[in-house]
């Protein structure tokens, strides 16, 4: 890595606010790492190369002009592509938005470019968010820049790999079920999936409404905890957007583990942990231990239920969010697109059968786009999440549903009764082979066991490395309780001040 | 419990504007029914007086209900694969 593409982001801004190097000069060198180096791992779905200078250039002319440093200076970031930004392409990792470019900016974007970030590009996902390997883009795969051969995680594997290989010193995920923690502990970084309603969604591409969030990763807890100040906050135009005050990340983050009160679910942690794993989560509580924090046994008696909860839940919403793709307004539209011709007006006894030929040119336009435009995972959780809705077994699967989030919220209510925050592995399975879990989703679904309750119950996490298993990467998960992500960032920070897994690198290789 | 045929699967991808391909329905009857047979664990839970939860926000958050300007209509249809006249536009399904 050249001496610029190592800085950190908390590093680049200090520096650019100082005027010591050009945000210009930080856009060029991440650009030109890009170029040396996209071509091994597949981060990135669209490079914004001349959108991102100009912006430089112009965080530069505000500084030269004598304005303040802003929190974000010259701080490059990689765009999940599940945002918004205007008139730049948004896919979702999907082909049925072939050619859109919206015409407006996502909020969690516009905030980082107004605190001094410069936006490189869009990066690779899994479709419409929907997986946990990024295998589910229609467009390529991102490998992983510790292990070639396989997965990044998913869904926000570009964002990920993109941070870990040097490409971006910071990038936003969305995260419905893992997909910003997941792929952060299997690429090495850090992760941050903030509690719902702290982070405006608007401009965020719907996959599950009730779960869905949008997060900062990067490559310590400082800087993550640096990209929260800027992200976190009231937005009139998303309706979930909470209204609370937002506190001053910086501080407050260097007050160490002495007198945290760590919970760890020993018996949820039962459920079948790869061995590697599971050492390195063991040590990483026993250092936290040692700083002075409080290690407590909790019980999280429903969260054993949660994957099978969430995967009624999330499909649900997303076969009701996912409707919109119809081919009507943007992207796609396959089969008879055509608006029929006028000709001869027809006899009355011929309307009623030209009516319903009519009908079905047009739901025929809707099915053939959406067959062409949706891959199979996406196609699977809609026809899941329609048949939960459907009559006859609504009560049996989403009502019962809902009412088991309840049980599993209740669950961590319980649990921070008694200890600050909780403590668990982030993935219960290190980085896999391209196509080793493709065959089975179940199989799949069963890996996001330890990030999907947060979403259920609302609350933040954070994956953070702590050490390797066979050489792949490790990622300690810590949960708390709403709005509480102060707490979950001093604690991560404090792991960070007596740890160096952070620091690792992937090995240089050029493509 | 619910079985998952290729029936069902025809019907719930009708109501979802779903074409699917033979192989498609196969695949999918098989797996949808290993996924509710794996989701059965929770009709063996206690929900009895247990609340719904929809959303983690507790309190409702409306924004003042107060006219602004929003996107201008051809920026609107701008990104849209058939328009004319200011309206999107599909197949024809009224008239004649």
């Amino acid at each position: 890595m050249s001496a610029l593409t190592d800085l950190s982001a908390t590093e680049i801004a200090r520096r650019v606010g100082a005027r010591d190097v050009s945000a210009e000069e930080i856009a060029r060198a991440h650009l030109d790492r890009i170029a040396a180096t996209e071509d091994g791992i597949g981060a990135f779905l669209h490079v914004a190369a001349e959108r991102a200078v100009e912006k430089a250039k112009q965080v530069d002319a505000g500084l030269a002009a004598g304005a303040a440093a802003p929190p974000l200076a010259g701080v490059p970031v990689a765009i999940k592509d599940v945002l918004d930004i205007e008139d730049v392409p948004t896919t979702c990792g999907s082909r049925i938005l072939d050619g859109y470019r919206p015409p407006f900016t996502a909020t969690a974007v516009a905030r980082l470019e107004a605190a001094g970030a410069v936006v490189l590009g869009k990066t690779n996902m899994d479709e419409f968010a929907m997986g946990s390997s990024t295998e589910n883009s229609a467009f390529k795969p991102t490998r992983n820049p510790w292990a070639r051969d396989r997965v990044p995680g998913g869904s926000s594997g570009g964002s990920a790999a993109a941070v870990a290989s040097g490409m971006a010193a910071a990038a936003l995920g969305s995260d419905t079920g893992g997909s910003i923690r997941q792929p952060a502990a299997l690429c090495g970084v850090v992760g941050l999936k903030p509690t719902y309603g702290r982070v405006s969604r608007y401009g965020l591409v719907a996959f599950a409404s009730s779960l869905d969030q949008v997060g900062p990763i990067a490559r310590s807890v400082e800087d993550v905890a640096r990209l929260a100040g800027v992200l976190f906050g009231w937005d009139p135009r998303d309706a979930t957007s909470a209204r609370i005050d937002v506190p001053d990340f910086p501080t407050g983050l260097d007050a160490g583990a002495g007198g945290l009160r760590i919970g760890v679910p020993w018996s949820f942690l039962e459920a079948g942990v790869d061995e590697g794993i599971m050492t390195a989560f063991r040590a990483a509580i026993d250092v936290l231990r040692s700083a002075g924090a409080e290690l407590v046994d909790v019980a999280l008696p429903h969260a054993a239920h949660a994957i099978a909860t969430y995967y009624i839940v999330a499909t649900a919403e997303a076969s009701s969010n996912l409707a919109r793709f119809d081919g009507v307004r943007y992207g796609l539209r396959a089969g008879h697109g055509g608006s029929g011709g006028a000709g001869e007006p027809p006899q009355l006894h011929e309307r009623a059968r030209i009516h319903s030929a009519r009908e079905d040119a047009l739901n025929h336009m809707y099915g053939d786009t959406r067959d062409r435009g949706f891959g199979a995972e996406v196609k699977r959780r809609i026809i899941l999440g329609t048949f939960v809705l459907s009559a006859g077994y609504y009560d049996a699967y989403y009502l019962r549903a809902q009412k088991v989030r309840t049980l599993i919220r209740r669950d961590f209510e319980q649990a921070f009764a008694t200890c600050d925050v909780i403590a668990t592995p982030t993935s219960p399975i290190p980085p896999f082979r391209f196509g080793e879990r493709t065959a089975d989703p179940l199989q799949m679904y069963l890996a996001d066991i330890f990030t999907v309750p947060a979403n259920l119950a609302g609350i933040p996490g954070i994956s953070l490395p702590c050490g390797f298993a066979g050489g792949l990467p490790v990622g300690l998960q810590i949960l708390g309780g709403p709005f509480d992500e102060a707490t979950l960032l001093r604690a991560g920070h404090a792991y960070q001040a007596v740890t160096d897994h952070h620091l690792a690198r992937p090995p240089l290789k050029r493509a | 419990m619910a079985r998952v045929t290729v029936e069902t699967v025809d019907h719930v991808a009708r109501l979802a504007h779903l074409s699917l391909t033979p192989e498609e329905r196969e695949t999918f009857a098989r797996q949808l029914d290993e996924i509710l047979a794996y989701a059965e664990s929770i009709q063996a839970l206690d929900t009895r007086d247990v609340e719904p939860m929809s959303h983690a926000v507790t309190s409702e958050v409306l924004r003042d209900d107060a006219p602004a300007p929003e996107l201008p209509r051809e920026r609107a249809l701008a990104a849209a694969p058939d328009a004319a006249d200011g309206l999107f536009r599909v197949p024809r399904v009224i008239g004649g």
